[in-house]
C-alpha cells in the first residue's frame, strides 16, 4: 500500500518496483484478459442477441488497467459509457458483464442497467452512466467523504476528452481543487467523439493538462497505450494524492478501434470520418502487442508462456460466456423492484 | 402544545435528525451564513459546525453530483438550493442518476439516501425564475420523492422523514410558509412520506391542495362556511408517492373537486388529481373536476399584474361558490394582505 508522505524516494521505489518480473506479466495478462472479453462481445454482438447499445473498448485497454493496477481494492472506480474495460480492471465479474448485456438476472445490474449502466461495488466499481461528465462530480463526491472521514481511499473517475466540453468538468474540478479531494481524474483522449474529430470541438493546440493547470492541479499526459507508462504515471499520481496533495489530472492518448457504439470497424460500414489507415498505424500501436515485445525484449517471458496465457484467458472468456447464456430472464413481476 | 415558526420547525427537525445520524452533512450556497437559510440551519451551524455544514461553489448540477458520489460511499448529504429553479441545472444529476440509481444497477450500487431542500418562491416582483415551484416535473420521474411541507408540524416531521429515507426525496418548502405558526411536538416524530392528511373534514366537497395553497383553501374554506357550504380540506403533503386513498375516500364521500395548486395546470399536480378522480371515482362525481392554479403565462412582477396571477382564497371560494351554482355576491376582501418584502 503506498501511503504517508509523498518523497522522491517513494516515487523511484514505486518506479523500481514497477519492472517486477511479477507485476509487468500481471499487466499483460490483464490487458489480454480486458482484450479476449471484449473482442469476443464484439463477435458475439452481430448475433442480435445483446439488446443493448454498447461501446467497444478494443484499443483503449492499457488506460483501464494501468490505472486500477495502481489503486486498492477499497479505492473507488466511476466509468462511463464506454466502460467494460474499467469493469474488468476493477476486477468486476465478466460472467455478471456477459448476463447484463444478454439482459439476464444475473448481470451486474440484475438486467436493468445494459452495457452503459455497470456495477461492481464490492470489487470498488461503484458505477459506469452513459451520460457525458455524469460522474466525474460522483466520484469528486466519494473523494469528499473519504477526506470528511479520514479515510485514506481516493476516488477516480474515468472519462473521454469529449468530456472535457462539458460543464460539469470544470464545476468537479474546480471543487477538488479547491477542497483538495483525493480524485484522480483520468481522461482517455480517443481523439474522436462519436465522429467528430477533435477540430470540431477544441481550439487548435489545446493541451488539457493546461486546463487542469488553470486550476491549480498538477496534471501529466502520458502514451495511453503504453501499459508500463500508464501504471507508471498512475501511481506517482495515486501516491501524491494520498499524501493529500489534492487531485490529480491524467491524460492518456489512446485511440477506438471499432465504432462509436457496435461491433464494426468504421470502414465495414462505409464510415468516411476516419480512415481505414489511421486506424492501421494506430493498430500498430497496439497496448497489448506493445506490453508483449517489452516482455519478450526484457526476457521477462517466453513466447510459450505469452501463448499459455492466451490460451487460458480464452478459457476463462468463454466459460464466463457460457455460463452467462444459461442465466435466467428477470421475471414481469418483479419489473417494480428497487424503484426506491 | 409548543408553537413554533416553519423556520423554527425545519431547524429543529434538521438538528434532531443529525444528532441521530452522524453521516449528515449539509451543503448548498449560503447553508452556513450567519442568516442561515432564513434561520433554518442557524442552530445545526452552531451545534455541529462547519464540518458538516458548509457552503458551496453555484455548482448545482456539480453539487448534486458530489452530494451522489458522498451518499455512494456512506454519507447521506442535504444539499440547499436558497430558490429551487436553479435545481433546473441540476437535473441531470437529479433525474438521469439520483432517481435511477437504485433501479438501473439493480439495487447492487447500494441506495442513494440524499436529501434536496429547495426554497419556492412568490410575489414581491421575484418574476419568471425565482417564483416557480418545480414539484410537477420532479415527481414525473419514478425514483423521487417529492414532499412539500405546508404546517410548521409537517415541516419538522418531514425533514425527519426525509433524513430517514434511504432514497432521494426532495422538500420543496414555499418561502410564504417560513413564518406561520402552528403546534409541534418537541419529540422527534417522523411523518411518513406519502400519507396526506385531512385538514378540515366537510361533506359537500373536496378541495386538495399542497404547500401555501393548503393555507389558502383554509381561508376560502371558512368563508364557505358562512354560506352553509361544508369543504373538506385535503393536504397531500407529497405528490410523489401520492395518498389516491384518502383523496378517492374523500372524492366518494363529496362527490366534488377542486384541486389547487402553486403552479400551472399544463401536466401538473391539479391535472394528475383530475385524472386520478375521472379514472378511478368517475361515477361520484357530481360536477366536473375544477382545477385552480397559475395564469398560464410566466410569473410576471408588476404589482398591477402579479395580483392577477396568483389565485388567492377568494379565487377558490368563488370557483367552489360556481361549482355548486351559488352565487358569490357575498364574498367579500377575504384575501390577506400580502406582507412579504424579503428577504429573499
Amino acid at each position: 500500500m503506498i501511503s504517508g508522505t509523498y518523497t522522491k524516494e517513494s516515487a523511484s521505489h514505486i518506479i523500481d518496483k514497477i519492472f517486477t518480473n511479477e507485476k509487468a506479466s500481471h499487466l499483460y495478462r490483464q490487458l489480454l484478459w480486458l482484450r479476449q472479453s471484449e473482442e469476443t462481445l464484439a463477435r458475439l454482438y452481430k448475433e442480435q442477441e445483446m439488446r443493448t447499445p454498447t461501446h467497444f473498448g478494443t484499443g483503449q485497454e492499457a488506460v483501464a488497467v494501468g490505472v486500477c493496477e495502481a489503486l486498492e481494492c477499497e479505492d473507488v472506480v466511476y466509468s462511463h459509457h464506454r466502460c467494460h474495460n474499467h469493469y474488468l480492471a476493477k476486477g468486476g465479474d465478466l460472467f455478471k458483464l456477459v448476463a447484463e448485456l444478454y439482459g439476464r438476472i444475473d448481470g451486474c445490474s440484475a438486467g436493468r442497467g445494459g452495457s452503459v449502466h455497470l456495477t461492481a461495488r464490492e470489487k470498488g466499481f461503484v458505477i459506469s452512466s452513459a451520460i457525458l461528465a455524469q460522474t466525474i462530480p460522483v466520484a469528486t463526491g466519494s473523494a469528499l467523504a473519504f477526506k470528511m472521514d479520514d479515510k485514506p481511499n481516493i476516488a477516480v473517475c474515468f472519462f473521454g476528452e469529449a468530456t472535457c466540453e462539458e460543464g460539469a468538468f470544470y464545476e468537479s474540478m474546480n471543487y477538488a481543487s479547491t477542497y483538495k479531494l483525493p480524485v484522480l481524474f483520468v481522461c482517455e483522449n480517443n481523439l474522436y467523439s462519436t465522429e467528430s474529430p477533435l477540430n470540431t470541438r477544441q481550439p487548435e493546440d489545446t493541451e488539457l493538462c493546461e486546463r487542469a493547470r488553470a486550476f491549480k492541479i498538477s496534471s501529466e499526459k502520458v502514451d495511453g497505450n503504453d501499459v508500463y507508462a500508464v501504471y507508471q504515471a498512475a501511481s506517482l499520481a495515486v501516491a501524491r494524492i494520498r499524501a493529500g496533495k489534492g487531485p490529480f489530472f491524467l491524460e492518456c492518448m489512446t485511440y477506438r478501434w471499432r465504432e462509436h457504439v457496435g461491433p464494426c470497424f468504421d470502414h465495414e460500414v462505409n464510415r468516411t470520418y476516419r480512415s481505414k489507415e489511421e486506424l492501421e498505424s494506430w493498430m500498430e500501436k497496439c497496448p497489448v502487442k506493445k506490453a508483449a515485445s517489452y516482455l519478450l525484449r526484457n526476457e521477462m517471458v517466453t513466447k510459450d508462456e505469452l501463448s499459455q496465457w492466451n490460451f487460458e484467458i480464452e478459457e476463462r472468456v468463454q466459460k464466463a460466456v457460457t455460463l452467462a447464456k444459461q442465466s435466467g430472464w428477470p421475471k414481469a413481476l418483479e419489473l417494480f423492484e428497487n424503484v426506491w | 402544545m409548543r408553537v413554533l415558526k416553519y423556520w423554527q420547525a425545519l431547524s429543529e427537525g434538521l438538528v434532531q435528525a443529525m444528532e441521530q445520524d452522524p453521516d449528515i452533512f449539509v451543503t448548498g450556497i449560503s447553508v452556513d451564513y450567519s442568516s442561515g437559510v432564513f434561520g433554518s440551519t442557524v442552530e445545526a451551524c452552531k451545534r455541529f459546525g462547519k464540518k458538516r455544514i458548509f457552503d458551496a461553489p453555484s455548482m448545482e448540477n456539480a453539487l448534486t453530483g458530489i452530494a451522489i458520489g458522498a451518499a455512494a460511499v456512506g454519507k447521506r448529504p442535504v444539499v440547499f438550493h436558497p430558490r429551487n429553479d436553479f435545481m433546473f441545472l441540476a437535473f441531470d444529476q437529479m433525474i438521469n442518476l439520483a432517481a435511477k440509481w437504485k433501479y438501473m444497477y439493480g439495487g447492487n450500487a447500494g441506495e442513494l439516501p440524499i436529501v434536496f431542500r429547495a426554497i419556492v418562491g412568490k410575489g414581491w416582483g421575484q418574476g419568471a425564475t425565482h417564483s416557480q415551484s418545480l414539484h410537477a416535473v420532479l415527481a414525473h420521474f419514478p425514483g423521487l420523492k417529492v414532499v412539500l411541507p405546508a404546517s410548521p408540524k409537517d415541516a419538522k416531521g418531514l425533514t425527519l422523514s426525509a433524513l430517514q429515507s434511504n432514497s432521494p426525496v426532495v422538500i420543496l418548502e414555499h418561502r410564504s410558509l417560513y413564518n406561520i405558526e402552528g403546534e409541534v411536538s418537541e419529540e422527534p416524530i417522523a411523518v411518513p412520506i406519502g400519507k396526506a392528511e385531512i385538514v378540515r373534514s366537510g361533506s359537500d366537497v373536496t378541495i386538495v391542495a399542497a404547500s401555501l395553497m393548503v393555507h389558502e383553501a383554509k381561508i376560502a374554506a371558512i368563508e364557505l362556511e358562512k354560506e352553509g357550504i361544508d369543504v373538506e380540506l385535503i393536504d397531500i403533503r407529497s405528490l410523489r408517492p401520492l395518498d389516491e386513498e384518502t383523496i378517492l375516500a374523500s372524492i366518494k364521500k363529496t362527490g366534488r373537486l377542486i384541486v389547487v395548486d402553486t403552479s400551472w395546470e399544463m401536466c401538473g399536480l391539479t391535472s394528475e388529481i383530475a385524472a386520478l378522480a375521472a379514472e378511478k371515482a368517475f361515477y361520484s362525481l357530481k360536477a366536473p373536476v375544477k382545477r385552480i392554479a397559475l395564469a398560464n403565462c410566466p410569473a410576471p412582477v408588476s404589482l398591477s399584474l402579479e395580483n392577477v396571477f396568483y389565485p388567492k382564497p377568494s379565487t377558490i371560494a368563488k370557483a367552489t361558490l360556481a361549482l355548486l351554482n351559488k352565487s358569490s355576491d357575498r364574498i367579500g376582501n377575504i384575501d390577506p394582505e400580502d406582507t412579504f418584502k424579503g428577504p429573499y
